[in-house]
């Protein structure tokens, strides 16, 4: 087994619908400046610093061929090595997990930035799927996630208000957390009365398109205890890709999320994820995932993830907290979203979450998905001393 | 550092112009397939798979996603690296790292482009930065246009060297049955094809292709059992390089300081590489022009600045020369973009085993630097061995 690797600091911008006045590269380079400030470290090529960046966006949400070009300038790419996933950001952060194990780099700049508010997402998706059979159907991901949804909800039962109830505690949540971009203290009414997008989603149960960037830097054991008095240790990693096409899938399992964890809390040590892990931070781009990806990551039993949260164990105070921060449905930009979720898990860990703090938080799972229904996933645990 | 890395297994598609007898997942399987009998292993037998394309292209989004039947990805972890003309390389690099970790032993890096599918120029024109640069609507052609102008007021080359450079990839390519552009060509030929900027011809510019190549990579318990000689990957470099560096008021037009000699010279330094002409026996560069190859050579430390062309000249550059460059016929004859740096990886591991059938190169090959270019001077490069 390689090198034990540790989260030296994070960085994230305000998430908003909207920055106009932010170029692309003035976007991403917002939360590197803040972390290369906060932590003092320099791109440096004898080891005293960060020796590589690993970039994470899309080519086609950017508008922009190489999207990684526009963040290089500001992110250390000058004259050094940079490498680009094209993929969600906590792909990225396993990624550099990974590259600091083999031993090739000791410290790594990761910075995921995506702009939502300058392209039309639905085409993307559109464009996210195969193109000889599905991509004619006209489907976007919400079309296809309303397709999962239905059959989740119709073969366990879940009801509306159960999915509802998602919105309600993560805006909830979110109410609390200073980057977030959608928040307030709604009521299940409020979100079965917000307009239908595609049944049975309506707009509040939708994550909103938005504006962000985020930047995590990674170390070995000795330089992250070193650069930091809170080292956050990455402790499993697992990813998985399902089919493509959702016509193949059983839609209500989500085969990878299980695979990716199994990977991740095997690596981890982990056996009984609801006793072990202290929070979760979960991607859930519409407000049934959150049931579905609890059930994927072993929390309670398939069929229970409606039943987990009417306990109130998934609440802020509750025994596993999900989504402390607000979740994606408070809005973080596709691609960021992976990367933000590790971020806001760092912070819980650090015991830095102020008013969004889960008690004694000591251990936590991060998870990020891509493509249409949850096609791929990434489940990592996180830890501290 | 980590666990040592090896290459078990390689594969590729013939290249061609259009593929309209078979879809991106086809072309992907064929390659997956190749690469996998040649390690003698099933798609059970493989912990990941790095995939790598430049999905703007194709107008794609996640196009790893769309692909996971026709890669083996089904249930696997893996991820897509997406970087420009380099991601082919930034894969193997990918994949370098995720044997190296010691948390995967044989991991799979396949690498694709079918650009019959929609008309990459497209595509290509928003590499450059949309407020100051992309009114230019530059593709790949002004970038060697001027990278060849200077060369020639630099150095005294005039355009024949260029045209015999471009004479002796069509050579090589002929003798690859993978290869794209098989063409008969003289340098009379050469000098007569069309101007797109001067003195970029035509021929001096790489086609647009269709294709797929992948590769196993594994750690040294598998290379052991690797039924086919393994071939080390010693050591890689990446380096990038800011988008446009500005110089009184200006954008420099070619840089002064490029990714490929800091890339280079960092190689050379941590191999003890001190004579790179001597030290390394063949070089799998990716010259998208036949104008990079000179500058290439010389960022290179092949040769002395302003010499290039005079190597060139004396043909030491063949298969059969001195200094063999390229001897699959280089990306001027074969550029399916996001395999392109896999395949320059591919190609020079043939190379080390002795396996490059007609395009063997006749000195013994021991060492090897594979590399990928792309966009505005990036660079990864490899060395290659074939002992431990």
């Amino acid at each position: 087994m390689g090198r034990r690797v540790g989260v030296v600091a994070v960085a994230q911008t305000r998430y908003e619908a909207s920055k106009p006045a932010q170029h692309l590269q003035d976007l991403a380079f917002e939360p590197v400046q803040e972390i290369v400030e906060e932590t003092g470290l320099r791109f440096t090529e004898d080891g005293g610093g960060i020796d590589a960046t690993i970039s994470c966006s899309q080519d086609i949400w950017d508008g922009w061929t190489i999207s990684s070009k526009n963040v290089i300038d500001g992110a250390g790419g000058h004259l050094r090595p940079e490498e680009k996933v094209a993929g969600d950001g906590a792909y990225a952060l396993y990624y550099a997990t990974v590259c600091v194990m083999s031993g090739h780099y000791d410290c790594i700049l990761v910075v995921a930035h995506t702009k939502e508010s300058q392209v039309d997402g639905r085409l993307i998706e559109n464009f996210g799927l195969e193109p000889m059979y599905t991509r004619m159907l006209g489907l976007d991901y919400t079309c296809c996630a309303a397709l999962q949804a239905r059959q989740y909800m119709h073969r366990y039962a879940i009801s509306e208000e159960q999915c509802a109830q998602v919105v309600v505690k993560n805006l909830g949540n979110a109410v609390h957390n200073p980057k977030a971009q959608a928040f307030g203290f709604v009521s299940v009414s409020d979100v079965l009365s917000s307009p239908m997008l595609c049944d049975p989603i309506r707009v509040l149960e939708a994550k909103p398109p938005s504006d962000g960037a985020c930047a995590v830097i990674v170390a070995t054991e000795e330089k992250a205890r070193r650069w930091t008095r809170r080292p956050v240790w990455v402790e499993g990693l697992g990813c998985c890709y399902d089919r493509h096409y959702p016509g193949y899938r059983d839609l209500s399992d989500p085969v990878s999320l299980r695979e990716a964890a199994k990977r991740a809390y095997s690596m981890a040590g982990i056996s009984d994820p609801r006793r072990e892990f202290d929070l979760v931070e979960l991607s859930e781009y519409y407000a049934y995932q959150e049931l579905l990806w609890c059930e994927g990551l072993g929390l309670c039993e398939r069929g229970q993830g409606g039943r987990l949260l009417e306990s109130g164990a998934t609440r802020l105070f509750g025994d596993i907290p999900v989504n402390p921060s607000g979740g994606l449905l408070s809005g973080v930009p596709v691609n960021v979203a992976g990367l933000n979720r590790a971020a806001e898990a760092v912070i819980q860990l650090r015991g830095e979450a102020g008013k969004r703090q889960v008690d004694g938080a000591r251990r936590a799972v991060v998870h990020g998905t891509a493509g249409a229904c949850g096609q791929m996933h990434c489940v990592i645990a996180l830890t501290v001393d | 550092m980590g666990e040592k890395v090896a290459i078990i297994g390689l594969g590729q598609t013939d290249h061609k112009y259009i593929r309209p007898d078979i879809d991106h997942e086809e072309l992907i399987n064929q390659a997956v397939r190749l690469a996998l009998e040649d390690a003698d292993l099933t798609i059970r037998d493989i912990d990941a798979v790095i995939m790598d394309n430049m999905d703007l292209f194709e107008g794609h989004y996640l196009a790893d996603a769309m692909s996971v039947d026709g890669a083996g990805m089904y249930m696997k972890q893996g991820l897509k690296i997406n970087t420009g003309g380099t991601s082919g390389a930034s894969a193997v690099a990918a994949g370098w790292h995720h044997v190296a970790s010691g948390l995967f032993k044989k991991v799979l890096v396949v690498g694709w482009q079918k650009q019959d599918a929609a008309p990459s120029i497209a595509a290509l024109v928003t590499a450059r930065e949309p407020f100051y640069d992309r009114g230019m609507a530059a593709g790949a052609v002004g970038i060697f246009a001027t990278m060849g102008l200077r060369y020639m007021q630099e150095s005294g080359c005039g355009e024949e060297p260029a045209a015999l450079a471009r004479v002796i990839m069509a050579d090589n390519a002929r003798r690859n049955p993978h290869a794209h552009l098989k063409l008969n060509l003289t340098v009379d030929e050469v000098l007569k094809s069309r101007v797109l900027v001067w003195p970029v011809r035509l021929l001096h510019m790489s086609p647009t292709s269709c294709g797929a190549c992948a590769l196993v990579l594994g750690d040294e318990a598998s290379a052991r059992r690797s039924p086919k000689r393994p071939v080390w990957i010693k050591d890689s470099v990446t380096a990038h390089r800011e988008q446009s560096v500005w110089r009184g008021g200006c954008v420099e037009p070619i840089p002064t300081t490029t990714a490929l000699e800091v890339a280079a010279a960092k190689l050379y330094k941590r191999n003890g590489i001190t004579n790179p002409a001597r030290d390394i026996d063949l070089w799998e560069l990716y010259t998208p022009s036949s104008w990079a190859l000179f500058s290439w050579m010389e960022l290179y430390s092949i040769c002395d600045k302003g010499q290039a062309w005079r190597l060139v000249e004396k043909e030491a550059i063949r298969i059969e020369g001195e200094i063999p460059i390229e001897p699959s016929g280089g990306v001027v004859s074969t550029n399916p973009i996001g395999a392109s740096g896999v395949i320059r990886v591919a190609e020079a591991a043939l190379q080390l085993r002795g396996e490059a059938g007609e395009r063997q190169v006749t000195k013994k090959a021991e060492t090897a630097v594979a590399a990928a270019w792309g966009a505005c001077h990036w660079i990864v490069n490899f060395l290659l061995s074939r002992n431990a």
